[in-house]
């Protein structure tokens, strides 16, 4: 029951943080914003559910279950490769920022 | 008992997330838009399994969560240096 109580807690906390990082992808204004949602809430979110998942599996049939840490560990370690890349990417590309130019690099170059 | 209610939330949920990220793939205004869009849905979609694999008492959904994971991210990387060097294998 109790085991029960706290699957279902990271259940509901992994699907609210990997729908918060969604509509952080939908809804904010530029490539570099986006990229901040689906790679830090959303892998918080997918570990909170995989950890339910262990949980539950464990409970159910009397021995540990723990190869749900394998896809855990796995997340964890190349989604900020994922995201370093896609940032690399946006920059080779000069993808449109909202960001503001430095002001170093606008007085050197007269604006 | 509490799971049981707490489960078709939870599928709503993961499923309204996984229509955002098909708007984001379908709208994005970029490559690197698409690219993320596609990496955000294929995590998501690693979360719908690891639910469904709750929801029905089933260890098979696991194996097809890890090849998900592996795949996705290789698709990533794959992308990610097509858009950069124009070509994947030199």
């Amino acid at each position: 029951m109790l085991i029960d109580l706290l699957v279902s807690a990271l259940v509901l906390l992994g699907t609210a943080f990997a729908l918060i990082g969604s509509i952080g992808l939908a809804r904010l204004p530029d490539f570099f914003t986006r990229l901040h949602g689906p790679t830090k809430a959303t892998t918080l979110g997918i570990g909170a559910m995989l950890v339910a998942s262990s949980l539950h599996f464990s409970s159910q049939s009397e021995r540990l279950a723990l190869h749900e840490l394998l896809v855990t560990v796995f997340l964890f370690m190349t989604a900020p490769v994922s995201a370093n890349l896609l940032a690399k990417a946006a920059l080779h590309l000069r993808v449109r920022s909202i960001a503001a130019i430095p002001r170093a690099f606008r007085d050197s170059a007269n604006l | 008992m509490i799971l049981a209610l707490v489960m078709p939330v939870a599928l709503a949920m993961i499923t309204l997330a996984l229509l955002l990220n098909l708007w984001g793939l379908l709208r994005g205004p970029d490559m690197p838009d698409r690219v993320l869009a596609l990496d955000t849905l294929y995590i998501d979609s690693i979360a719908l399994l690891v639910l469904l694999g709750i929801q029905f008492d089933s260890q098979l959904y696991f194996e097809s969560a890890l090849v998900l994971a592996l795949l996705g991210f290789l698709a990533t990387a794959a992308f990610c240096r097509y858009l950069v060097r124009g070509s994947i294998i030199d």
